[in-house]
């Protein structure tokens, strides 16, 4: 008893302990990223697996992107690098889309761990770099090899050193040669640090291999997960959505089916995939998939193989959400960040009330440039050159029993940039970054409002905005229940002209973009919401008079 | 300060206000209750007590010195003044959007915090500076005359001025101020950001002035009747406050900028470990502090802890970072986590145990206090465990149930887990043990520090049960636990220096900059510390210490780099660089000699000169202590319940020596010598535990 005991109680000690060595290998990137994606926006992950490549615990910090992409990414370079055939020293890089995290600019690097020569474990991690070539961060590319330089699974380091001829090849690739291979060393590093502190803790417990307690971390994360789903209503049930798409529509159509302690979601009958760079490649489909059914079934239980195992995502290959070489992928998130809303589409229909309604979604990425370069007015000849991203954050779906968040990142785990950031980087002037009231879609619980931001240059000069992640400018996100939609995205110049989805702009000198982000869509009737709600929405301005009467019938 | 012969030290918590008074014949400390409606009864009851034990009066205090959490709990509980916020035109929901962030991903039930200024109080005006300190467009008078109207209507206490890039130009700001002050009655109070917190990042910056505002008019209430008080009982010292800094500041200064006040008392429990690490020579230590409802660590070097810019007040959601609301003060930096003697333990889905962050709190406490707690705590597990004896707990002043706490173990966590008599205890123990090992790995990482070269310095009723276990976890081989752990905070800050820190946001390139405009700069800071802290220090000497926060061009995290005290020249940038480098390579293990580096924010600090610290040698065994008792007492290193040798605290001389496994018992806390441990008492009466060789 007593040594059943006090196993049962290092048991834990050690997979608590897992899960703080991949925090500790998160925040390593998390302080030393270049790339303001992966260091604003924590676009990151840091994983700890078993030699069987079954991955034990993922860092916290990061974003959904990566919940199943670096779950699978292991195995994939196991099969290229069997772990027999590792040594102490090896490195393994790649940065292959299908095969890691989704796009170009996620570098996946792999490091297995040894006690006497032997391979015990390995640590994987992943950061968005600032730029790998091509077209930069667009959606304008036709195919992956207009979207930069892509790395094959290669070593990466070995005993002997760092591969120099690999990284000078990446260096030759990139507009940002020294902040690449910063990044592509602390992803080393943060490893290392991984693999020190494991086997620091496998000293401290006097073990020689971590089998045992990967089973343990999985079948019990397994079974938790199982247990979950057995409360959700066995099944078949469908959900659709339109999407802006690039230059078509595009059709989602989603069906799940739960099983005993068993979920399936089948894309089937989705739209084929793009010309454009906003296809979700299918690892990146699953992740997002995953991330959804999880927040709603079982939110508290770590990411791991024994979690995951649960769900299953299928697709048809060369479909958008299956996207086969050589299709782009760079803003794979337009349509990859909308998944979750299939996800309580789909689940809405098994449990009516425990799911929430569709948010703004995919995130709109501000990328904005000097463009006196290209329009060539004398006038402007000495106007500040510059290059600067923001990021526009519309509004949450409504909660079961609760408004939706207003101005916030969902699914994705980005915050914003601030405005002060943005204009000490450039000679923008934010003239304006509100509330946008009524934009939030009305429903007895009500919609979290979008945000309209007014922009100009200082200088007077021309600009460029490239509108590649706008989307839900056409198609709002959906109410449920009788919740109405939340409004519509607008994008557009302060004279008037409306600026089409995904292409990129010229914001004439002078003038100034306005942007006004989705609001999320509304929960049940709205004549049910309590007038006291809407009278405080009125007060606080966040719903008009009019716009009280129009939508939820008040005098 | 040497000059000060009875020096008196208040710091009110939570629960407890601790008094600490030391006069030539020695120290005298009291706990009282906190009497949260007029927190100034509880503080002058507790002078009454030590004054009573000292045998002296009132007059005979020379100087006072005080720590409160009172600010922290106003915005925790929200009961700070109705506050108004103005604004640049077209902003006026950067206050609510915050970092636009969801701080728990799997959860899409969470809520951001609520802004302290709800959005009919925030008020646009018309009025734009740009990024370099240009005016685009003029303030405009209307505007502001029809916010006060509003203000005047809704009859708001307190107004926080914030507008876009005020740290570049702060005109606009001060003319609204004056402005306001004319309109809105004299009691309303009125804080512009470029003063509070003349810092980049909008939201930090108006976050941090409008809880400025929302607690000064509470604070400077508290303040002033508080004065009048000590005057009233002839206590006519000099009135100083310890800020979350670790620095002292004068009471007008504490009335005008009370948000620097908030986290006061952990300072004071740094600022010991400090002076400690300087007596005993401890090149590099470890700050342990475990109350009732946090652990805090910290790591000092030479002394001296790192300090921060920024910290998050009143956490909403488990303690989770962005949570709460962010405040950029000059703050010392230490890691808090939700783990004290009242964390409630569970189990959880995939049956593991958790422990905290919520706390039983002191009402109704754990479930051994028999006020009704049905949860286990911490601290029914080292009662259970057999680490505190519940006939002597608090001296014996609160009488503990341990059927109680093995009741509540055995139904919240044994049961689930198939574990009986103490092992779910055990169980508790050992993960509250390893949460806190692993925030303290995280924090030294974070640094580039090799955690195991630390001695802890382990203060607080909570922290001896469990720092030895903690130091093996940690691989660290020497723990000191200080005479008078239960009231470290109110001794620590009777150590501080009278100090204060100006901060500016002004980003430049390393390479080219203008030395005539940095070296005006860095002249204006200084002189404007100067003011604060010769208000308060007279003539005494002071040091100055002149910082810059350097960064590589588009990475996103500075370092805290000291520039020479005079004017700069242009040769110091390349040491500058160098240093720089060094300090980069340190914490993450490579530099990028190609990159260009930028200062972003420049500060100075002024502060006192602080007497020597006497050395205290290291203890050497003299004698072998002799145990009162034995009793029964788990061992986690050997998995097995062992009998423990226990001695009383005030029967151990200097020089006495033991051998762990023991439990060392005084009034305010149990210290745990694990089996891998050997204890000696310093010439200070201090507890030194060493790991035994080749442990």
């Amino acid at each position: 008893m007593a040594d059943n005991s006090l196993k049962a109680i290092r048991m834990q000690v050690m997979w608590n302990r897992m899960i703080a060595v991949v925090e500790e290998q998160a925040q390593a990137i998390l302080r030393t990223a270049f790339g303001h994606v992966a260091r604003e926006a924590g676009d990151l992950s840091a994983g700890v697996y078993d030699v069987d490549g079954r991955m034990l615990a993922q860092a916290v910090t990061g974003t959904p992107g990566h919940v199943n992409c670096m779950a699978a990414a292991v195995g994939h370079f196991m099969k290229y690098f069997p772990v027999s055939s590792m040594k102490p020293g090896d490195v393994f890089v790649t940065n292959d889309p299908w095969l890691g995290t989704g796009h170009l600019f996620d570098f996946v690097v792999v490091t297995p761990a040894f006690i006497g020569g032997r391979p015990v474990a390995l640590f994987a991690s992943t950061c968005h770099v600032v730029d790998v070539g091509g077209k930069g961060f667009t959606a304008d590319a036709h195919s992956v090899f207009e979207e930069g330089t892509l790395i094959p699974h290669m070593r990466l380091r070995s005993a002997a050193g760092l591969n120099e001829d690999l990284l000078g090849i990446v260096a030759a690739n990139t507009r940002n040669p020294v902040e690449v291979r910063g990044d592509i060393l602390s992803l080393i590093s943060c490893n290392d640090v991984g693999v020190e502190r494991l086997l620091g803790m496998m000293a401290e417990f006097g073990l020689g291999s971590i089998d045992e307690l990967a089973v343990h971390i999985i079948d019990n994360s397994r079974e938790a997960t199982r247990e979950a789903i057995r409360k959700v209503p066995r099944g078949s049930f469908a959900a659709e959505m339109s999407l802006d798409g690039y230059d078509a529509p595009i059709s989602l159509k989603a069906r799940m089916t739960v099983d005993d302690g068993e979920i399936t979601v089948d894309y089937a009958g989705s739209s084929p995939a793009s010309n454009f760079g906003i296809n979700s490649p299918k690892c990146y489909t699953d992740a997002y998939t995953v991330f959804g059914l999880k927040c709603a079934i079982a939110p508290a239980v770590p990411n791991n193989a024994g979690s995951l195992e649960p769900f299953k995502v299928l697709a048809e290959p060369g479909s958008i959400v299956d996207p086969q070489r050589p299709s782009p992928v760079t803003a794979r998130h337009v349509v990859g960040q909308m998944l979750p809303d299939m996800a309580f589409g789909c689940l809405a229909k098994a449990m009516p009330d425990a799911v929430p309604a569709e948010s703004a979604g995919s995130i709109w990425v501000l990328a904005m440039g000097s463009a006196h370069e290209r329009t060539g007015d004398p006038r402007f000849a000495n106007a500040t050159r510059f290059n600067v991203m923001n990021v526009g954050l519309g509004g949450v779906g409504a909660r079961p029993g609760k408004d939706g968040l207003s101005a916030t990142a969902f699914p994705s785990g980005v915050g914003t940039i601030p405005v002060e950031i943005t204009e000490d980087q450039s000679p923008l002037v934010f003239w304006r970054k509100e509330y946008l009231p009524d934009s939030g879609g009305p429903g007895t619980h009500r919609g979290g409002l979008g945000q309209a931001i007014e922009i100009a240059n200082s200088e007077e000069a021309p600009f460029t905005i490239s509108a590649a992640t706008f989307d839900r400018m056409r198609f709002p996100p959906r109410g449920r229940d009788g919740g109405k939609p939340g409004r519509v995205g607008i994008a557009r110049l302060a004279s008037g002209k409306a600026l089409p989805t995904k292409a990129t702009h010229v914001v004439p000198a002078g003038d100034r973009l306005i942007v006004e982000l989705p609001g999320g869509g509304g929960l049940g009737d709205p004549k049910k919401r309590p007038l006291a709600r809407i009278e405080a929405d009125i007060a606080d301005g966040l719903v008009t008079r009019e716009g009280a009467r129009r939508d939820y019938g008040t005098d | 300060m040497a000059d000060n012969p009875v020096r008196l030290a208040v710091d009110i918590g939570g629960t407890f206000t601790d008094v600490v008074l030391e006069t030539p014949a020695g120290r005298v400390t009291t706990k009282v209750l906190t009497t949260p409606a007029a927190p100034e009864e509880g503080v002058v009851e507790g002078i009454g007590v030590v004054l009573k034990l000292a045998g002296i009066g009132a007059e005979a205090i020379s100087l006072f010195i005080h720590g409160t959490t009172l600010a922290t709990n106003a915005l925790i509980e929200r009961k700070g003044a109705k506050t108004a916020f103005v604004t640049t035109a077209g902003l006026r929901d950067i206050l609510e959007m915050g970092y636009e962030k969801r701080f728990e991903q799997y959860d899409f039930y969470m809520d951001k915090p609520e802004p302290l200024v709800p959005r009919p109080l925030r008020f646009a005006v018309r009025e734009r500076i740009s990024a370099r300190g240009r005016v685009l467009m003029p303030l405009d008078a209307e505007d502001l005359r029809r916010a006060a109207e509003a203000i005047l209507a809704a009859e708001a206490k307190a107004v926080a001025i914030g507008f876009i890039h005020s740290y570049a130009h702060a005109d606009h700001e001060r003319q609204a101020r004056d402005a306001l002050a004319k309109l809105l009655p004299p009691s309303v109070t009125i804080c512009v950001s470029s003063e509070v917190c003349p810092e980049i990042r909008e939201y930090e910056r108006f976050s941090t002035t409008c809880a400025n505002a929302y607690v000064r008019p509470m604070m400077a209430g508290y303040l002033n009747r508080l004065r009048q008080r000590l005057d009233g009982m002839g206590l006519k010292a000099p009135l100083f406050l310890m800020m979350s800094g670790g620095g002292l500041t004068t009471l007008d200064h504490a009335t005008r900028f009370p948000i620097r006040l908030v986290e006061s008392g952990p300072a004071g429990g740094v600022i010991l470990a400090g002076r400690i690490a300087r007596e005993c020579d401890l090149p590099a230590a470890l700050a342990f502090d475990m109350g009732g409802t946090t652990a805090k660590i910290c790591l000092l070097d030479d002394g001296e802890p790192e300090r921060a810019r920024r910290f998050e007040v009143a956490r909403i959601y488990r303690d989770l970072k962005g949570s709460g609301l962010p405040v950029r003060i000059p703050v010392v930096e230490m890691v808090e986590i939700g783990a004290g003697g009242g964390s409630i333990a569970r189990v959880d889905a995939m049956k593991r145990i958790t422990v905290g962050p919520d706390s039983a709190g002191a009402d109704p406490g754990p479930a051994c206090y028999g006020r009704g707690g049905k949860r286990p705590a911490v601290t029914d597990a080292n009662v259970a465990l057999g680490r505190i004896d519940p006939d002597n707990f608090a001296g014996g002043r609160i009488a503990l149930d341990a059927k109680k706490a093995e009741a509540a173990l055995s139904a919240d966590i044994g049961a689930k887990l198939g574990l009986d008599r103490f092992w779910p205890a055990a169980g508790v123990s050992e993960i509250v043990e390893e949460n806190m090992a692993n925030a303290a790995r995280v924090h030294a990482i974070e640094r580039g520090k090799v955690i195991d070269r630390y001695t802890m310095v382990a203060f607080g009723g909570g922290a001896p049960l469990h720092a030895g276990r903690l130091a093996e976890k940690l691989g660290i081989r020497r723990v000191l636990i200080p005479v008078g752990a239960g009231v470290g905070s109110a001794i620590g800050f009777l150590r501080a220096p009278i100090a204060y820190e100006v901060v500016r946001s002004w980003r430049v390139p390393l390479t080219s900059f203008d030395l005539g405009e940095g070296n005006r700069l860095l002249t204006g800071l200084r002189d404007e510390a100067h003011r604060v802290v010769s208000a308060g220090s007279g003539t005494s000497p002071l040091t100055e210490t002149r910082l810059v926060d350097v960064r590589y061009v588009g990475q996103g995290h500075e370092l805290p780099m000291v520039l020479p005290n005079r004017a700069l020249v242009g040769d110091d940038l390349p040491d500058l660089r160098r240093r720089f480098e060094e300090r980069y390579r340190q914490i993450y293990g490579l530099a990028l000699p190609q990159m260009v580096l930028e200062i972003v924010t420049w500060s100075v600090t002024m502060s006192t000169i602080l007497d020597a610290p006497a050395r205290i040698s290291t203890p050497s065994a003299t004698s072998v202590a002799k145990p009162s008792a034995r009793r029964q007492v788990y061992e986690p290193a050997l998995g097995e319940q062992v009998a423990m040798a226990v001695y009383s605290r005030p029967d151990l001389k200097p020089g006495a020596a033991l051998d762990g496994p023991a439990v060392i018992v005084e009034d305010e806390t149990t210290t745990i010598v694990p089996a891998s441990f050997t204890a000696t008492i310093n010439q200070r009466g201090d507890i030194v535990m060493e790991a035994r060789h080749g442990r």
